[in-house]
């Protein structure tokens, strides 16, 4: 019981970390009908520079910052230089483009930082509290919870409250309107990709301290589950996405816990097959419409 | 106005129209008839900018639009309904409203223009709350309308209003056009298929066939009309 | 319409004793290096020829072809290991690999687009996680030796692997051009585009993909054992998820849409690294091994998908219209 507990407790910790990189999934496919298949690569990247700043200046502090800046502007600069020109006949190409980053991302790291291991430190202590003998956060946990949490609030209250956030979903949902009533819908596309990626870049510094640290491939398997996380709530809706998220990190954690570490990506793997065959649009969608 | 000299445009390069001339003077309602194809939409594409002009020109109020970008079309002073009236059907009453006069630098004029849409439209001011899909296609028109009223337009470019609507319901949008010609002095390039409604409130008419203009006038010459417009 | 028929046919026999005299000359001729590179072209060939007819002709993306192989060397390796001969081995790496791909492309038939693409990357990265669990059988991250039977008395190992390969390569390559030059061809190409009109015309969408998965899986998993063949080891590092996105890159830049691209990929795939080697051999910097290739595949694949306006339609030959 006491086993079961603390796993509940580092499930739900996982499962705000996929949530939050579930979450910069779903910000981009709602935004340009693309599943960023190079954001695990770019959080790495942005992980790497932030950890280099830390290092070098040993202030853990200066290198979130850094991730996080670093993050939205490659985002942006990913969608400038290279997305807005994918041609969109095909749902293939935003994927092999992506792919294409992937590639490029990874092998630069390894040119730049080397393919083996770095350590990730973490801010705070990732030794749980116990009460009453039964281990079950750590200060590192809380600081996940408090940090997906606020960019949950904060990422709600941009959509739903300012006109910003309004002019985004308007450019999503139907450019050519959006247009005609003066958006900017390059520079909200723009602007998507940017928080997006910064997002993705908080989950990274998040992720990797708790994972055996800084590797250009680090994020294989995390974007993997996030992914799993981001169908699961239906790709296109955004607090799906974070229940999905919590969703994947308790099963990872619990099989983890029970059957090994190994097993978790199987785990995973034979959930993201159980839902995209059982419920392809998502665990809270209704029908889907016939096309014949 | 609006002033319109040898239009041609189209689509990948192939024009669609051609030599297209047409004046509208400030404080009218100018009809754009025409059958399926015959490229009203076109022209109303082109006129806000989504489509490239390929040759010819465009002056709203003496000023050449070559280069003016669709996004900066709202600002002065153009608002285009495209057909199948634009409503983004994710968002809601409000928030389709609201979006019409983001773009404004007087925020507290653009919300005394929201208040009185909603004054005018009586069903939207009930129905604030609702997603656009949950709309039916009178108040989804109300609404694109109401949304271009929210920038207080000069210039109204109106694509099929009455598509797929009631007689009762077009009839009425047609009447709340003159209405606000009359009040406001706005002017309105009214591109309609259904010629009798259209007729009865716009000033001039121009009747487009494959893409070029066969007639234009204030009473239609029965001939053409039959020809062209087939009663 | 029979002519075109014919005709085709008997160029096909043409080119495929053509590629056997080609083989035969450069194994003979080749020093023993060049050869290996010769027979790892093979290998791959197997694999691209297969991913070309699945992501060309029928559209559908599988990022999981690196899991593919790793099944058929497995699969290989314990046959071999097992006493079993090696055409009996091959067998079972290429059944084995069918088997799995029939059950992917199960749930690939019912999947589009980023949603395929995602539970395939999900099939890639899985294969160290099963090594591990099952490291009884599949010893974890060491992987497993192959008890390959020597090749005959007067052959070198190079010529044999290179022969074995290329054996297999050929084989693929006609039997594809047989599969996809007929009706099923026709069949493949409706489904990638337009897959209501496909269906109003009396294809059944969802067999046609699944049928393209599973030959695109038989020649994955011979290209697998291949691999085995050249490397006599098979280890999960050996099918990182790079290997499953350097095949994809490999049929999209070698030409989608045609067989003869998936010969252009295969080779790039072989010389690129070379390529990225000889550069990097004389910098001494042990950071660039490895890694160049990589970063020049990713710019290389960026381009091509920029550059062509059409994107991986526009870099399909254009087929002659009849009238």
């Amino acid at each position: 019981m006491d086993r079961f507990v603390y796993l509940t407790f580092d499930g739900l910790s996982r499962g705000a970390v996929f949530a939050a990189f579930a979450l910069a999934l779903v910000l981009i496919w709602r935004a340009t009908r693309i599943v960023n298949f190079a954001q695990g690569a770019m959080a790495v990247a942005t992980a790497y520079a932030g950890f280099s700043v830390s290092s070098a200046t040993g202030s853990y502090w200066l290198g979130f910052a850094v991730a996080i800046v670093t993050g939205l502007a490659l985002g942006a600069v990913t969608e400038r230089v290279v997305m807005r020109f994918v041609d969109h006949s095909s749902h293939l190409n935003g994927v092999v483009v992506a792919l294409g980053l992937v590639l490029v991302i990874q092998g630069g790291l390894g040119m730049i930082y080397g393919n083996e291991y770095r350590p990730a430190a973490a801010p705070f202590s990732r030794d749980a509290f116990t009460v009453g003998g039964v281990a079950l956060l750590s200060r590192f946990d809380l600081f996940v919870f408090a940090a997906v949490g606020a960019v949950c609030v904060l990422l709600a209250l941009l959509f739903t409250r300012t006109a910003v956030g309004l002019r985004m979903r308007a450019a999503a949902f139907a450019p050519d309107v959006a247009r005609l009533l003066g958006v900017h819908v390059g520079g909200m596309l723009t602007l998507g990709w940017a928080l997006a990626a910064g997002v993705g870049s908080l989950a990274g510094m998040l992720v990797l301290p708790t994972e055996l640290g800084l590797h250009p491939n680090a994020m294989d398997v995390v974007f993997v589950s996030a992914f799993t996380a981001a169908v699961v709530g239906g790709l296109d809706s955004a607090p799906g996405s974070v229940a999905g998220g919590l969703v994947v990190g308790l099963i990872v954690s619990y099989v983890s816990g029970y059957l090994g570490a190994t097993v978790a990506p199987i785990a995973v793997l034979v959930l993201l097959v159980v839902v995209l065959l059982g419920r392809p649009g998502g665990l809270f969608s209704r029908g889907k419409a016939r096309t014949v | 106005m609006l002033r319109v000299e040898k239009l041609t445009a189209g689509y990948g390069g192939i024009p669609v129209l051609e030599d297209i001339d047409l004046d509208v003077r400030a404080g009218s309602v100018v009809a754009v008839l025409g059958a399926n194809g015959a490229g009203k939409t076109t022209l109303l594409r082109t006129l806000s900018g989504l489509l490239p002009l390929q040759k010819g020109r465009v002056l709203i109020d003496g000023q050449d639009m070559r280069g003016v970008r669709t996004e900066e079309m709202v600002r002065r002073g153009v608002a285009h309904v495209p057909e199948g009236r634009g409503v983004v059907t994710e968002l809601t009453v409000d928030e389709n409203l609201r979006l019409g006069g983001l773009w404004r630098k007087d925020r507290a004029d653009a919300r005394r223009a929201l208040d009185e849409v909603y004054e005018l439209f009586e069903p939207l001011a009930r129905r604030r709350r609702f997603p656009g899909h949950q709309l039916s296609g009178g108040e989804r028109q109300l609404l694109a309308l109401g949304r271009a009223l929210v920038g207080r337009p000069k210039l109204l470019l109106l694509d099929e209003p009455s598509l797929g609507l009631a007689p009762k319901i077009t009839a009425q949008i047609m009447t709340l056009l003159a209405d606000l010609r009359d009040r406001t002095g706005l002017t309105v390039l009214l591109v309609e298929q259904n010629v009798r409604s259209a007729l009865a409130v716009a000033d001039e008419a121009v009747v487009l066939a494959l893409g070029r203009v066969v007639s234009r006038g204030t009473a239609l010459d029965d001939d053409l009309r039959h020809a062209y417009l087939g009663f | 319409m029979a002519l075109r028929l014919t005709k085709p046919r008997r160029v096909t026999g043409v080119w495929a004793l053509a590629g056997v005299t080609l083989i035969l000359v450069l194994t003979l001729t080749l020093p023993p290096f060049r050869t290996y590179q010769l027979a790892t072209v093979g290998a791959y060939l197997c694999v691209t020829a297969g991913l070309t007819v699945l992501t060309g002709l029928n559209g559908q993306l599988s990022l999981g072809h690196g899991a593919l192989m790793a099944t058929g060397a497995y699969t290989f390796a314990l046959c071999c290991n097992a006493g079993w001969p090696l055409t009996l081995a091959f067998a079972a790496a290429v059944l084995l690999t069918t088997a799995a791909g029939a059950v992917i492309g199960l749930a690939a038939a019912r999947l589009r687009g980023p949603y395929l693409a995602g539970l395939t990357l999900a099939v890639a990265v899985v294969v160290p996680a099963i090594t591990s669990t099952f490291d009884g059988t599949f010893n974890s991250d060491q992987g497993l030796p192959v008890a390959l039977e020597p090749p005959p008395a007067t052959v070198t190992v190079e010529q044999w692997q290179a022969w074995l390969a290329w054996g297999g390569a050929l084989i693929t390559m006609l039997l594809l051009t047989l599969v996809i030059r007929g009706r099923f061809g026709r069949e493949l190409r409706a489904v990638r585009d337009d897959e209501t009109a496909a269906r109003l015309a009396g294809v059944s969408v969802a067999r046609t993909q699944v049928l393209a998965f599973v030959i695109s899986a038989a020649c994955a998993g011979l290209g697998g054992a291949l691999f085995a063949v050249l490397s006599q080891s098979v280890s999960p590092g050996a099918f990182p998820l790079s290997l499953s996105l350097f095949l994809v890159m490999a049929v999209v830049i070698g030409g989608l849409g045609r067989l003869a691209g998936a010969v252009w990929g295969a080779v790039l795939l072989v010389a690129l690294p070379a390529l990225a080697h000889s550069v990097t051999d004389g910098i001494e910097v042990q950071r660039l091994e490895g890694n160049l290739p990589l970063a020049l595949f990713g710019l290389t694949l960026v381009a091509v998908m920029l550059a062509a306006p059409g994107g991986i339609a526009a870099i399909r030959i254009p087929r002659r219209r009849k009238a």
